[in-house]
């Protein structure tokens, strides 16, 4: 393990990783702030380029970048002019922006910057801890139980539905697990449902797909959407004292401490994520403060910034784990994040820490650099950021297409992506307007394979599927399976009872 | 999906200047290049064992002074299927272009997921390969080939054999090649396809299956790193700088396979277009630059131009076309 820690601690400060880690963040900031334009879009839009990068590991450093900047960049956005960038700001917003209109805009941001770098570097810390116990216990996994791990991993999706409806959300899954076997099987030698056109038989491609489903449909919703041409509210004037009092420290010093670990435990299971964490953080605060304080969540509670602040960075975090010990993606983002990783010629589970260190590692040191990066950025700089919240949001239509085109295009040089990236776009466009959940469709698309495989694989090996009974390890995962399948849809009900706001997939 | 040892990527990104072609076979001053440019046609996309090599090549090429200048083309689609489509299509303005191909394309071939075959092109040159290896684990008890074919013999489903390629694919094929050799019926070797090399190494590693069968470059850094032992490679002898592994040939398998990589121009390309190529491609051998490129990249020198590359076509699909039809895939 510290050889592992020393190799990516050295690729980590690498002057190349740095710059990766600065640009990450600094376009996840940008990009987060703007409303309506998640994580999922901005890391689909930069999956080009970082595989253009070639090297893993500097690649996923500028994803994971991209990824928290956009968490820390929608919590500008959820303060300033209460039009959180994405879901998992949605409870900042509670009390950021009442705290704001009492002209404390910087007091608030101040303390959503000290509550997301806490959260943030605390679960780093736990990332660390975690990972490595959870990969040692993987090594001995084979076919039955990586099948076992998939069906785990598509559990997951039970808890995107989130407001309730799991049926469109298993509708989805299906239809990803669908479009994942266009093209020639890794097992079978034959092309499947390519209707005899060449450019399907090596299956629809991942960044084809990701950029149909999430950047395409944003770009098509905001030509749909008749303020798109608004000027939006830079409010960047009221950012004056970003100072916050002694007292104010020591009301949030506790709420920062458990919502770091409260909001990594939640990242860590499938499917949760930050946006659930974030609206459990505020919720759990809120019960937990003094009648008093109480009173004052909704209304400018410095508490109820921060609960929620810490707890999205800390699950947003926490769902490496599962991402990077066992390759199942907790999240639609770190289904990206898988993806992009699958495209890069990692291959992600529990071997990736063995194999591959040195990306494991320095993906994690990363993150406190990102941290730091974050803190930097926020803090002093903010006020400039921040103006970034005056562009008309029509410029940005076709900015989302020209990446999408391109970074469906330049992988392949073939024409044709460009035709199923349209065609698909138009599809995800109509499937969002009818309130279907497009993360299980990625999900289903991308654990499809490895889950066909690993069946066949064991069905090979053990002549039926015997083994689903034969192998312990098999059946308990199995078992956990159907337990997550019933837990988030629990957990969801509470949370929607404690908090106002419902949450939406991050 | 493509999967051969030394080619298991998928398509990554990277934008492929098309520059302007043109031949000059002429200007054979020491200073001057001996072809003013190469456009190089790689039929997967920018990352894989393709791209590698073409880059590679242009790379060793132009720095050496033997080529002008090198641009690359990636042209993905159909397992390579529509690169080659392209170029017998549009032989007539593709005078100044060389695609990269491997062992796959004779494979493709014969089962027919490619319409065309090497034939319909003009066979510039083999430049570089790699053998392909059988290894097991490190604490496995099989010490050997011979080992491992009484084994079989004993008890055929007792044993599995995993690799990174579909059923019928190189690395079953040269498993189903190696224990034919030993007096086995090939249809008994139970092959277990994974994704790709580093799942099917997991494979070997947990105990899923007992032997794996990959390329050699790929079985020599596993073996270096402790985690693996060769029991065989495909080599005609022991290979420099890793004689521990023996090969198939001194255990009494009488087996041999290379997985090639080499160019392939338009049909029809003329005479001494094709003989400027060959040049340059023969002359690169020589040169620190090639050297230093083949050293990064751990290839191995197999350079069978013309006619020799032909002979050696034809040997390849003849057997791996019997062995194909023994198993049932033809």
């Amino acid at each position: 393990m510290l050889e592992g820690l020393y190799i990516g601690v050295s690729s980590a400060f690498s002057l190349t990783n740095i710059m990766m880690v600065v640009g990450g963040c600094l376009i996840g900031t940008f990009i987060g702030m703007l409303p309506g334009l998640g994580p999922m879009s901005i890391i689909a839009i930069m999956i080009p380029v970082a595989i253009t990068i070639g090297d893993p590991s500097s690649a996923l450093i500028l994803l994971a970048g991209v990824y928290y900047g956009a968490i820390f960049g929608g919590s500008t956005s959820s303060i300033l002019i209460n039009a959180p960038g994405i879901a998992s700001t949605v409870a900042t917003s509670f009390d950021g922006y009442p705290l704001a209109r009492q002209g404390k805009a910087g007091k608030a941001l101040t303390i959503a910057a000290i509550a997301s770098f806490t959260g943030g570097t605390v679960g780093a810390i736990l990332l660390m801890i975690f990972a490595p116990a959870l990969a040692s216990v993987a090594l001995i996994f084979h076919s039955a139980e990586y099948f076992a791990l998939m069906v785990l991993g598509l559990s997951a999706i039970a808890a995107f539905a989130g407001t309730g409806n799991v049926a469109k959300a298993v509708m989805m899954t299906i239809l990803g697990l669908v479009i994942a076997t266009v093209g020639e099987g890794a097992l079978f030698n034959a092309p499947r449902f390519t209707m005899g056109i060449m450019d399907l038989q090596s299956g629809i491609g991942f960044i084809t797909l990701a950029m149909a489903m999430f950047a395409l449909p944003e770009a098509l919703y905001l030509v749909m959407d008749p303020n798109r041409s608004k000027t939006g509210d830079g409010g960047s004037g009221k950012i004056t004292n970003l100072r916050i009092t002694r007292q104010e420290a020591k009301e949030i010093t506790p709420v920062i401490g458990r919502q770091s670990i409260q909001g990594f435990l939640i990242g860590v299971l499938p499917g949760a994520g930050a946006t659930i964490a974030s609206f459990l953080g505020y919720a759990v605060e809120r019960n937990l403060a003094k009648k008093e304080d109480q009173e004052k969540f909704g209304k400018g509670s410095v508490k109820g910034l921060a609960a929620p602040e810490a707890a999205n960075n800390a699950a947003g975090t926490g769902s490496f784990v599962p991402l990077l010990t066992l390759g199942i993606p907790g999240s639609g983002t770190t289904a990206i994040l898988l993806g992009a990783l699958i495209a890069l010629n990692v291959s992600p589970g529990p071997r990736l820490m063995i194999d591959e260190p040195q990306i494991f590692w320095a993906v994690i040191i990363s993150m406190y650099i990102g941290n730091v990066v974050l803190l930097i950025l926020n803090l002093p700089l903010i006020p400039y950021i921040a103006k970034i919240l005056a562009v008309p949001r029509n410029y940005l239509i076709p900015f989302i297409i020209f990446f999408t085109m391109m970074g469906a295009y330049i992988g392949q040089n073939n024409a044709t992506e460009l035709l199923i990236l349209t065609g698909l776009g138009v599809i995800a466009t109509i499937l969002r307007l009818a309130d279907y959940p497009l993360a299980p469709l990625l999900i289903g698309f991308i654990l499809g394979p490895m889950l066909e495989n690993n069946f066949a694989r064991s069905m090979q090996l053990y002549d039926g599927i015997g083994f689903i009974v034969e192998r312990p390890m098999t059946l308990g995962l199995l078992a956990i399976a159907v337990l997550l399948i019933f837990l988030p849809s629990y957990r969801a009900r509470r949370a929607r009872l404690r908090a106002e706001g419902v949450a939406d997939s991050d | 999906m493509i999967n051969i040892p030394l080619m298991r990527t998928t398509a990554v990104a990277a934008l492929a200047v098309a520059a302007s072609f043109g031949m000059a076979t002429s200007a054979f001053a020491q200073s001057e290049p001996v072809v003013d440019s190469i456009h190089f046609l790689i039929p997967g996309g920018a990352g894989g064992g393709w791209d590698g090599t073409a880059r590679g090549t242009g790379e060793a090429l132009t720095e050496s002074g033997l080529v002008g200048t090198a641009s690359y083309e990636n042209m993905s689609g159909g397992g390579g299927g529509r690169a080659l489509g392209y170029i017998i299509e549009n032989a007539e303005s593709n005078h100044g272009t060389l695609m990269v191909s491997s062992t796959p394309i004779i494979i493709r071939s014969l089962t027919g997921i490619f319409p065309q075959n090497f034939r319909d092109l003009t066979l510039v040159a083999g430049t570089i390969g790699d053998y392909a290896a059988l290894v097991v684990a490190d604490d496995s008890d099989i010490q050997g080939m011979p080992d491992l074919i009484s084994a079989f013999e004993a008890d055929s489903s007792a044993v599995s054999v995993g690799g990174g390629s579909v059923p019928g694919g190189m690395d079953h094929l040269v498993a189903a090649m190696v224990m034919q050799a030993g007096g086995i019926d090939p249809l008994e070797v139970s092959y277990v396809p994974y994704d790709a090399g580093g799942e099917a190494l997991a494979g070997l590693l947990s105990g899923e299956i007992d032997v794996l069968s990959t390329g050699f470059s790929e079985a020599v850094e596993l073996a270096r790193a402790g985690e693996v032992r060769i029991i065989g490679i495909t080599a005609d002898e022991r290979v420099d700088g890793f004689d521990d592994a023996p090969t198939m040939v001194e255990q009494g398998l009488d087996t041999t396979f290379v997985n090639w990589r080499g160019f392939f121009g338009p049909p029809g390309l003329p005479e001494e277009t094709l003989a400027a190529y060959q040049e340059v491609l023969a002359q690169m051998y020589d040169t620190e630059e090639w050297e230093e490129v083949r050293q990064r990249n751990g290839w191995v020198n197999i350079h069978n131009s013309g006619a020799d590359f032909q002979t050696f076509l034809e040997n390849q699909e003849q057997e791996i076309g019997d062995l194909m039809r023994t198993l049932g895939f033809l």
